[in-house]
C-alpha cells in the first residue's frame, strides 16, 4: 500500500544539498584504550559525497574511531577537522540504539522529531522505515532488525552532513539493507559524508580503511 | 526550546511508566506509616517530630529514584544521542532534571499533607512546611543529579549514587527541617527559607555544568 513512497525516501526528507560543503580530515589519529594502543597514524580525507568504509577484526578500533570522530572519545594523537562545528553536524548510530522500551513506535517517532527539532512526520516515516502498522507496538516487542530501522529515523528527521554508522547492516534483512543503501546514496548525492564500519562490503563506500592491518 | 520540553516530557513519561512515581509514593507512605509503630502512639511526640520525619522520608523517597536518572540512558545508548542533540548538553541535563522534578517531587509534595495527617500534623502547620519543601526540593534533585552522573558508568551504581548524594543533602536537610520546625510554632522562618532558596539557585547554576562534565566523561 505504500510502495510508491518506499521507492524514493530521499525526495521526501533529505535535502537536495547540504548548505555548507562539508569535508572531514583525519590526520595521524591514534587511539588508546587503557594501556593498549588500538591504532595509530590513521590519516584520511573525505570530500563532500564520499563515504569511508572501516574494515578490521573485532577489537581493531572501528567503533573507537567512530566515537573519536563524534567527539565522545579523546584523541591520543592527531587532529580531526570538519567543515562545520561538530556537535550539530553529526549523526552517530551505534550498537546501543537509544530506544526506550516503555514507549510505542509512534511515540518514539513523535518524541524523536521533537528531540531533533523537526516537525512531527510520524505517518510519513513509518512506511519509509518499513514499520507500517507498527505505530502502536511497544519498542520492547520489536525484533532486532525492526529496532535498527526505528533507530534510523533520526537520519530523516534532522539532516546533518556527517553520518557515523557503526555496523549499519547488523540484524537487517535484505529490504533493510537496501533501505540503508538508498538512504546513504541520497545522502551522498546531496553532498553528505559517511564513515561506516562493517564486516561486509558496503555498496555505497567510495573509500576504505582497514584498521589493525600491518602498516 | 521545544527540544528542551521534549526532553522534559520524555523523562516524565518514562518515570511514570517505569513505575518510579509509584515507587516514590509507596516509599513515602510506608515510611510515614511505620513511624508511629516505632515511636509509640504519643500524639504530641509525633507532632513534634513530624517535620523532621517528613523531610527524611521525602529525601529517602527521592534517593530511591536517583539511580535511574541517567543510568538507563547510559545503558541504552541515549547518552550518546544526548551529546549530539541540537541543544547544549547542560540544557539537555536540565530538561531531564526538570522532568524528574515534575514527575516525582511535585507529586510527593502533593502527598505531604496526607502524610502529615498520619503524623498528627495540624493543617495550620502545612503551609510553612510545604513552603520550605518547595524552596529546598529543587536543590535535592539538582544535587542528587551530580551523584547520579558520577556513578553512571558503575553497574548497579544505585548505592554509590546515594552515598555520593548524601553529603550534598545535609545542608538542605538542616535548613529545611529547621524551617519546618518553626511551622509548629506558627512562625515563618524567612532566614532559613532564604537560605533554602539560595541553595536551590546555587545548585541550579552549578549542577547542570557538573553533571554534563561527568556525563561527557562517562561516554568515553
Amino acid at each position: 500500500m505504500t510502495e510508491n513512497t518506499m521507492a524514493k525516501p530521499q525526495k521526501f526528507f533529505l535535502p537536495n544539498a547540504y548548505p555548507e560543503p562539508a569535508f572531514l580530515k583525519l590526520e595521524s589519529l591514534a587511539c588508546s584504550r587503557g594501556l593498549r594502543l588500538l591504532f595509530e597514524g590513521v590519516s584520511q580525507t573525505l570530500k563532500a559525497g564520499e563515504a569511508l568504509a572501516l574494515y578490521g577484526a573485532n577489537g581493531s578500533g572501528k567503533t573507537s574511531l567512530l566515537r573519536q570522530i563524534a567527539g565522545f572519545l579523546p584523541l591520543a594523537a592527531g587532529t580531526i577537522s570538519f567543515g562545520d562545528t561538530p556537535p550539530n553536524a553529526v549523526h552517530f548510530i551505534g550498537h546501543a540504539d537509544g530506544l526506550k522500551n516503555a514507549l510505542s513506535v509512534g511515540e518514539t517517532l513523535a518524541l524523536d522529531a521533537a528531540l531533533w527539532g523537526a516537525p512531527d512526520t510520524t505517518t510519513d516515516l513509518l512506511p519509509l522505515l518499513g514499520l507500517q502498522n507498527r505505530a502502536w507496538q511497544k519498542v520492547a516487542d520489536l525484533s532486532a532488525g525492526q529496532r535498527r530501522r526505528l533507530a534510523l529515523a533520526k537520519l530523516y528527521l534532522a539532516p546533518r552532513p556527517l553520518w557515523l554508522l557503526d555496523e549499519p547492516m547488523t540484524a537487517l534483512d535484505t529490504a533493510g539493507q537496501e533501505l540503508i543503501d538508498t538512504l546513504a546514496g541520497a545522502h551522498l548525492a546531496a553532498g553528505g559524508l559517511i564513515v561506516a564500519s562493517s564486516h561486509m562490503p558496503l555498496a555505497f563506500a567510495t573509500k576504505e580503511l582497514v584498521l589493525g592491518a600491518p602498516a | 526550546m521545544s527540544v528542551f520540553w521534549a526532553i522534559c516530557r520524555q523523562h516524565m513519561v518514562l518515570a511514570w511508566r517505569g513505575g518510579h512515581t509509584t515507587l516514590a509514593f509507596a516509599f513515602l507512605f510506608i515510611g510515614v506509616t511505620l513511624m508511629p509503630f516505632g515511636l509509640g502512639p504519643d500524639l504530641a511526640l509525633l507532632q513534634a517530630l513530624a517535620p523532621g520525619l517528613l523531610w527524611v522520608v521525602l529525601i529517602m523517597a527521592l534517593l530511591t529514584s536517583l539511580d535511574r536518572l541517567f543510568q538507563a540512558d547510559y545503558e541504552d545508548g541515549s547518552l550518546d544521542q544526548m551529546m549530539l542533540m541540537p541543544l547544549p548538553l547542560e540544557l539537555v541535563v536540565l530538561g531531564k532534571l526538570l522532568g524528574h522534578y515534575m514527575a516525582l517531587v511535585l507529586p510527593l509534595l502533593l502527598a505531604v499533607p496526607l502524610a502529615g495527617l498520619l503524623l498528627n500534623l495540624a493543617p495550620a502547620h502545612l503551609p510553612m512546611l510545604l513552603l520550605a519543601m518547595l524552596a529546598g526540593s529543587p536543590a535535592l534533585v539538582l544535587l542528587g543529579g551530580i551523584g547520579a552522573s558520577l556513578a553512571v558508568s558503575v553497574r548497579r551504581g544505585g548505592l554509590l549514587t546515594v552515598l555520593l548524594s548524601l553529603p550534598f543533602y545535609v545542608p538542605v536537610m538542616i535548613f529545611g527541617a529547621g524551617a519546618s520546625q518553626q511551622a509548629l510554632a506558627g512562625e515563618i522562618d524567612e532566614t532559613r527559607l532564604a537560605i533554602l532558596g539560595l541553595l536551590s539557585l546555587a545548585s541550579l547554576l552549578a549542577a547542570p555544568v557538573a553533571i554534563a562534565a561527568a556525563l561527557r566523561n562517562a561516554v568515553r
